[in-house]
């Protein structure tokens, strides 16, 4: 299990490394969507502080939720996905590997840029490490959950726009801690509660999300 | 599945029995519904003395927590059928699903609205963006995702059946926002509203708000009845059954 755990990984990991653009351009759009809100609030650096948490985090889910569509989708129209349900190993299994993969091209860079532009929002550096601490546990619940989403809308038309329907409104709790947790760091309360609260949806979704993802996917390939 | 005599629930578990079924019960839900509601009203509107606090204005309580009740309650109600239509894989259950989600999504809504109307002038706004407010708004769009996601699939067997995943995902998630309350409350101090801290409530007031959900049940029981012969005879229209039975009524 471990093995075919490892297998799907290298594998997306690859594919993804072959055509690194995908990568490069979800990660563009993040530093894109987070640059705009200085440019359309004006540049008055308390501002930008106090909105810095939510703007970087709704960036993150937005960018998350756009690689989304090539997490099943290339498979499905390869085949590779009809190979994966036939193959012996437990799909809830093979799911996880392609979620971790997910999650190391579209969120592990985003927490890795976020503290640069966590500068640009003049984000004190106590704040900075707990932005990055919260994405670097808040990100991975957005591909667990993304994947649910993405498995129910396979191969139908208009699916970018309904998994953006699906999906945004079960970030939300993830949303309001992780960004919670950075202001509350600013307003000198301690951010350690948001944490845990996002640690549980972590356990929480690593548990449910990929047995519902698997079974979405059985669904949509019937 | 009764070949005997002995009555069986399961009796009406097929779509072509229970269309007769909830035809006959409908109408009588309905007028239940139609009843409490009147009943309700008039408790809230012309016997409930007023508050001391908020004046005429809390009267709107009487349409504002019944429908946030049924809001959450149909919502778990569509959940129940999902889980049932997925794992013993029966039409009905997803039919019924599909017939609860307007309803609940029309009783979210008339809860956020008939909130937005009664906070203008206690709290001096229309919206807050206090855990309560947006749970609901969350819920809102539950509603609306299992309504599209099952509009955007051609395949009616899979629109069920994804619906289902939807709808029981999204369950996990009520919990979640129903608890924020009191969550949110205690990591964000002076939250603008708290449920709970209303003053304890006369005795006749109680009584109207629940006469009202009460008929708001009613309503949604009729409501969905009302829908699933609908869908029922549109996704049934192959059978012969159904033909005769639109040969009938026509």
């Amino acid at each position: 299990m471990i093995r075919a755990l490892g297998w799907v990984l290298r594998r997306d990991l690859l594919l993804a490394f072959r055509r690194r653009g995908d990568v490069v351009n979800a990660l563009v759009f993040f530093v894109i969507v987070v640059s705009l809100f200085p440019l359309g609030v004006g540049p008055e650096a308390s501002q930008l502080r106090n909105m810095a948490p939510g703007v970087l985090w709704v960036a993150a889910l937005l960018a998350c939720m756009l690689s989304l569509a090539r997490l099943f989708a290339p498979d499905h129209q390869d085949g590779t996905l009809e190979q994966m349900l036939l193959a012996g190993e437990p799909l809830v299994v093979l799911v996880m590997g392609k979620v971790i993969a997910h999650w190391l091209m579209s969120g592990l860079p985003l927490v890795l840029i976020a503290p640069l532009l966590g500068l640009q929002f003049d984000l004190p550096g106590d704040a900075l490490v707990v932005l990055c601490v919260s994405l670097l546990i808040g990100t991975p619940v957005l591909s667990l959950i993304g994947a649910v989403g993405a498995a129910l809308t396979l191969g139908l038309r208009g699916s970018g726009v309904l998994v953006a329907l699906l999906v945004l409104p079960l970030f939300v709790p993830v949303l309001i801690f992780g960004a919670g947790s950075v202001g509350a760091t600013a307003a000198g309360t301690g951010a350690e509660a948001h944490l845990l609260l996002l640690g549980g949806f972590l356990a929480l979704a690593l548990v449910l999300a990929p047995w519902a993802s698997a079974a979405a996917l059985r669904i949509a390939m019937e | 599945m009764s070949k005997s005599d002995t009555f069986s629930w399961f009796h009406f578990s097929s779509p072509q029995t229970f269309y007769p079924l909830a035809g006959t019960l409908q109408p009588w839900f309905a007028a239940l519904a139609f009843l409490l509601c009147a009943v309700g009203l008039y408790i809230g509107f012309f016997v409930a003395p007023t508050d001391a606090q908020q004046g005429e204005s809390y009267r709107i309580i009487f349409i504002h927590v019944p429908a946030a009740w049924m809001s959450m309650f149909l919502y778990l109600v569509m959940g129940f059928w999902s889980g049932i239509g997925l794992v013993l894989n029966t039409r009905l259950s997803s039919m019924m699903a599909t017939a609860l989600a307007p309803t609940g999504a029309l009783f979210t809504f008339i809860a956020l609205w008939t909130g937005a109307l009664w906070g203008k002038p206690t709290w001096g706004t229309w919206w807050v963006w206090d855990a309560r407010l947006t749970s609901e708004l969350i819920l809102l769009f539950l509603y609306i995702g299992f309504m599209a996601l099952q509009a955007a699939i051609d395949d009616q067997r899979r629109a069920d059946k994804a619906g289902a995943v939807l709808a029981l995902v999204g369950v996990i998630n009520i919990p979640i926002i129903y608890f924020s309350v009191q969550w949110w409350s205690t990591l964000h101090q002076g939250a603008s509203v708290n449920m709970k801290s209303a003053p304890t409530m006369a005795t006749t007031m109680l009584v109207g708000m629940l006469i009202m959900a009460l008929g708001f049940w009613m309503y949604g029981i009729a409501a969905t009845l009302a829908r699933v012969r609908c869908v029922i005879l549109e996704r049934e229209r192959h059978t012969d059954w159904v033909a005769a039975e639109i040969g009938r009524q026509t």
